[in-house]
């Protein structure tokens, strides 16, 4: 196992060659804001607000996929990080209808508080306004595209965890939707085995457990960690 | 020192964010000790007056009778103020905008389903025309400050006010800026 020395915001860390930025990060308790990453599943670098700079390069990399390099001058905060993090949260809530008011998960929920920890007062983008649809056929779930963020936590927990791939994305752009199997309403997924880790690992309101109204929705992610613990540490504890 | 000259005005939305302001008690005692509330549905004038120094605008910009106000509001103000989430984002409001334009949706309300009186509404000059994309206020004219919330409540006013009334620079942190 080979150790790499770098330093994080200024401090030195070492960190094993497999590691990635964030890994290292959050070991030493240094924070750097995520949405798409999910412990247990793969990283796919989808929401880019974990960039951060790396002195000698001049573009921004984001951390989930960035791996440890020797001598590697890592920094995760400065004027220019944070003005693309509060772009990146501005374009996201004008890029759906996130009517926070209006949503089940209004209170608890990850991009609402990112919103608030970069600083968001108001979108500096148009809204876009997209018709949206709301599939309530599954007898248990229902998913709001007017909430989805594309994060694929939906995805990667279905297939990675669940191993059933039930969700998966269609189209490109802002015109992408999450699909269950070939595009049918999720109540006709065969695939899906109604698990619900889907539920807990979507970030907003947009897959949410049916019967919960406004503001009512808490998702339970100690579920997913105790999947993903009993895998990797062969430990079937709570 | 002046008595600060304080306006308020509800556009689309549902007064919500008035009423928390109400919510603020008895510190609209110590308020009224220094502020005059000039405009706005509380006091009621039917003109917007001149030299207003601070305007809360609550609501969405829906009709053109809005933009009307919104733009008057500016010429005439040195604080103008989105207050609450509709001012902010569109938010409620705005939920209208994916289903399509004013026309067809005025369509289908009045004239299409079946309880519907099969009479559309809009004799001409008589009600404000509805805009076929509702926006937040700051995409109409400039925008000072953003205070949100459905409706913000009476404690983030009031740290808002207070703000206001020192001079310092009018920007929440943290929970003040939950939006909904």
């Amino acid at each position: 196992m080979a150790v790499k020395t770098l330093t994080i915001d200024g401090k030195a860390i070492s960190a094993r060659e497999e590691q990635t930025i964030l890994q290292a990060a959050r070991e030493n308790g240094i924070s750097i804001p995520t949405l798409c990453q999910l412990n247990g599943t793969s990283d796919i670098g989808a929401c880019r607000l974990c960039l951060v700079e790396v002195a000698g390069i001049p573009k921004l990399l984001p951390a989930c996929v960035t791996r440890v390099g020797e001598g590697m001058e890592v920094s995760t905060d400065s004027e220019r990080i944070r003005e693309y993090r509060k772009m990146i949260v501005e374009l996201l809530f004008a890029e759906r209808n996130h009517v926070c008011a209006a949503c089940v998960e209004n209170g608890h929920c990850e991009l609402q508080d990112l919103a608030i920890s970069v600083g968001m007062d108001h979108s500096r983008y148009d809204y876009m306004n997209p018709k949206c649809a709301v599939d309530i056929t599954h007898k248990r779930y229902g998913i709001d595209h007017n909430r989805c963020v594309l994060c694929g936590r939906c995805v990667r927990v279905c297939d990675e965890i669940e191993g059933a791939h039930t969700w998966d994305f269609q189209g490109r752009g802002a015109n992408t939707r999450t699909i269950s199997d070939m595009f049918v309403p999720w109540g006709q997924a065969a695939s899906c085995t109604s698990c619900g880790k889907c539920v807990q690992a979507c970030p907003t309101g947009a897959i949410f457990r049916r019967g919960s109204t406004v503001a009512e929705m808490q998702k339970d992610r100690t579920r997913l960690d105790f999947i993903v613990t009993a895998r990797e540490k062969k430990q079937w504890i709570a | 020192m002046d008595r600060v000259r304080l306006a308020t005005i509800w556009l689309g939305g549902c007064s919500g964010c008035h009423m928390s302001f109400l919510d603020l008690d008895e510190f609209l005692i110590d308020l009224a000790d220094i502020v005059d509330v000039v405009y706005g549905p509380v006091v009621d004038p039917k003109e917007y007056p001149d030299n207003v120094d601070i305007c809360l605008i609550e609501g969405a910009v829906c009709s053109d009778e809005h933009i009307h106000h919104v733009k008057n509001i500016r010429a005439k103000t040195k604080i103008v103020v989105a207050f609450g989430d509709c001012a902010v984002t569109g938010n409620v409001p705005a939920m209208r905008n994916p289903l399509g334009k004013v026309g067809s949706i005025l369509q289908e309300i009045y004239c299409d389903r079946p309880d519907a009186q099969g009479q559309m509404p809009g004799e001409k000059g008589l009600m404000p025309v509805l805009i076929d994309t509702v926006v937040p206020v700051h995409q109409v004219i400039k925008v000072d400050a953003f205070l949100p919330g459905c409706p913000p409540p009476a404690s983030r006013i009031k740290e808002f006010v207070q703000l206001a009334l020192s001079g310092a620079e009018l920007k929440l942190q943290g929970s003040g800026l939950k939006p909904g």
